[in-house]
């Protein structure tokens, strides 16, 4: 099987040859993504209302006393809400990897092309019509929600005559994000529960459980997984669809793979923190930027930086203006619209 | 004979015209007086008569005079304001996408608003004046940035740089809002979130005339301009070639075209696509040239938002939906036809 791959790829080597990437540059990003990681989750547990030591935090996550409630502080809220940070971050971010790939669109991104508003408005129609529904049937609402959103974007997109540029997919990712906004918006108003739901929204990963993390772990976790597995097909079909399918690649099937992959994790991560914008537009960029075009990376490594986005964003939530929370998705939108700004000012194809 | 032909043309679409606003027209009409009948207390349109004349109870009068008329006033203004400023900034920008709540317009007056609002109680007389003010600084703000970042040396301001630029405008002042929204006392999101969602709020006649004014003065100006954006709209070079200082006059109009968002997005909150559907519509009815086009647009968007004002009232009585979101609801698939029909 192997060898007849090589074989198979000899002759066609050229396109895959030419990929630029920097291998070392990516092992350097996921082993100091990794150990940063690491020093970002512990600050943050150890940081809050109530101070706690380094050490304490070591004694609590590898020899846990009940009887301490330092140890329960760590244990029952902030090691839930840190996890379920950095996994919303990975999400995110592998979610925009794999569209930005797969479209060969450098705008594209979960925020911008409805899915989060898809998610959100699930969000609202389960907090309306049935409150006190369980997390497992939530995360699923908003899985289908964003892949509502997502059909109706490219549906639209792809309806115009002359195909899917990126300025029409992000016109009709503003549009149709504003029609389900303004229907959550609607549902919220009617049922007075607005700022409960802007605050699970725009709370950020603060209210995270442990059965939260129970349920959405196996999802995350199969989808990564899923995306690793996908990412050097996406890396063919972003150096273009004739080139990929040249090179026996079933595009049809990995756009369908990468497109369940995307909802999965884009609803996963907006059923935790909201409708989180930009982290899957400007971690992939920038994960270009350091390791090269080859996804095999891009991906690995988007999942780490993403991480250390929401968690130090987290970390800087709670910082700026305690005991008052800044909602995350704020925060990242500060880092993001400029950065957004800065490549629609660059794109010089005609959108 | 080939001139008398295209006068006959002329005269032609000019009679088509007249009797497409005189049918809008009236379609107002019939929606104001609907207007005026329903609500939470149904008048029958005989009280509502009889009211207009000075016969109706004292409770009746309230109702009509103090509650219903000026909101269904306000609803025809704002309108009529909102989708102006979206047929100049199409004309401006030559591009039939744009509308001041794309743009990012609307969103700039609503962050100053809000943040006027979540400070400082709103009910007073005072700052009903000020409202329309704070909220032109806004949006005013808000154009200058997009202007600003949109436009680059040498390619001027490129209309497709100008909507991306909007996007991510308006998403980082919503955001921003988001954080405010946080802070607020639980009646007091209530009220902002109405208002965000562009709810006809300001039923108050103080509101028609803080906002009169602003129409007063722009209106005119901008049917003034429409020959400008006749030429304007038939590109750059031609129109400086013509001899239109280009510049100049598409700052002006913008300017115009930030008044009219500003100042009606302070009574009404973010109702967004009235900018962008009301010329479309128009433009189906009367035609692109700007004489015809710009009154049409206006009659367009004051039955759009007297409708769609009306209807929330109507549909899950006893509460309300914003206008605003029935337009939305309305305007984003219409957006969405209109994105896959232009090239």
């Amino acid at each position: 099987m192997s060898s007849k791959v090589s074989s198979a790829s000899q002759p066609t080597e050229s396109p895959t040859a030419k990929i630029h990437t920097r291998p070392w540059a990516a092992t350097l990003i996921l082993t100091g993504g990794i150990l940063l990681l690491a020093l970002g989750m512990a600050l943050s547990i150890s940081f809050g209302a109530a101070d706690i030591k380094l050490g304490v935090v070591w004694e609590a996550i590898f020899n846990f006393n009940p009887e301490l409630t330092p140890h329960q502080i760590i244990w029952e809220i902030r090691l839930p809400r840190i996890l379920g940070g950095a996994m919303v971050g990975a999400c995110f971010a592998v979610a925009g990897a794999i569209m930005q790939g797969m479209t060969r669109n450098p705008l594209a991104d979960s925020g911008l092309l409805g899915l989060n508003a898809g998610a959100g408005f699930a969000l609202a129609v389960c907090f309306a019509f049935f409150p006190g529904m369980s997390y497992m049937y939530i995360i699923m609402y908003s899985f289908l929600g964003a892949g509502l959103g997502v059909l109706l974007v490219y549906g639209f997109g792809a309806a115009s005559k002359s195909g899917l540029t990126p300025l029409r997919l992000v016109l009709a990712g503003a549009a149709v994000s504003a029609m389900l906004a303004a229907l959550s918006e609607g549902i919220a108003l009617y049922f007075k529960i607005g700022q409960d739901l802007a605050f699970w929204t725009a709370g950020g990963v603060a209210g995270t459980k442990w059965s939260q993390l129970e349920v959405m772990f196996p999802w995350v976790l199969a989808a990564l997984i899923a995306g690793l597995l996908i990412s050097r097909s996406i890396t063919l079909l972003s150096l273009g669809e004739d080139i990929a399918v040249g090179l026996g690649q079933r595009t049809g099937l990995i756009k369908l793979i990468g497109l369940i992959v995307v909802l999965i994790l884009a609803g996963t991560a907006v059923s935790v923190v909201g409708a989180v914008g930009f982290v899957g537009l400007i971690i992939p960029h920038l994960t270009r930027k350091l390791v090269g075009v080859d996804y095999r990376w891009i991906i690995p490594c988007s999942a780490v930086m993403g991480s250390l986005l929401l968690v130090f964003a987290d970390l800087a939530a709670r910082m700026i203006n305690p005991p008052y929370e800044t909602p995350i998705g704020a925060l990242v939108a500060l880092i993001g619209v400029p950065f957004f700004l800065y490549l629609a000012r660059k794109e010089r194809r005609a959108l | 004979m080939e001139s008398s032909t295209l006068v006959g043309a002329e005269r032609k679409k000019r009679t088509k015209s007249t009797i497409v606003m005189i049918v809008l027209g009236a379609l107002i009409i019939t929606a104001f007086i609907i207007s005026m009948n329903t609500g939470f207390t149904r008048l029958s349109p005989l009280e509502v008569m009889r009211t207009l004349f000075g016969g109706g109870t004292a409770k009746q009068e309230l109702i009509l005079f103090e509650f219903r008329l000026p909101r269904i006033v306000i609803s025809v203004l704002v309108g009529a304001g909102l989708a102006l400023s979206g047929c100049i900034l199409q004309g401006v920008s030559r591009n039939p996408l744009a509308d001041p709540g794309i743009l990012g317009i609307n969103a700039g007056a609503g962050l100053v608003v809000m943040l006027f609002v979540s400070f400082f109680p709103t009910t007073t007389a005072a700052p009903v004046f000020l409202l329309p003010i704070l909220a032109l600084i806004g949006a005013t703000f808000a154009a200058f940035l997009i202007y600003v970042l949109s436009y680059k040396k040498g390619e001027g301001l490129m209309p497709t740089r100008m909507l991306l630029t909007g996007i991510g405008v308006a998403a980082g002042i919503s955001s921003a809002m988001i954080v405010l929204t946080l802070r607020l006392s639980p009646e007091k999101y209530q009220f902002v979130a109405t208002w965000m969602a562009g709810s006809i709020w300001g039923s108050n006649w103080k509101f028609v005339t803080a906002l009169l004014p602003f129409l007063i003065v722009l209106v005119p100006l901008v049917v003034y301009k429409a020959r400008v954006l006749n030429v304007l709209n038939l590109g750059d070079q031609t129109a400086s070639g013509l001899g239109a200082p280009v510049e100049r006059e598409r700052l002006i109009l913008l300017a115009a075209a930030v008044g009219l968002a500003g100042s009606c997005v302070s009574v009404s909150g973010g109702i967004g696509f009235v900018g962008l559907i009301g010329p479309h519509l128009a433009r189906r009815l009367v035609g692109p040239k700007h004489q015809f086009l710009l009154p049409a647009s206006a009659l367009v968007g004051s039955l759009l938002v007297l409708v769609a004002d009306t209807l929330g009232r109507v549909i899950l009585q006893p509460s309300e939906i914003p206008a605003g979101i029935l337009v939305a609801i309305i305007g984003a698939p219409y957006f969405l036809y209109l994105m896959s029909k232009t090239k």
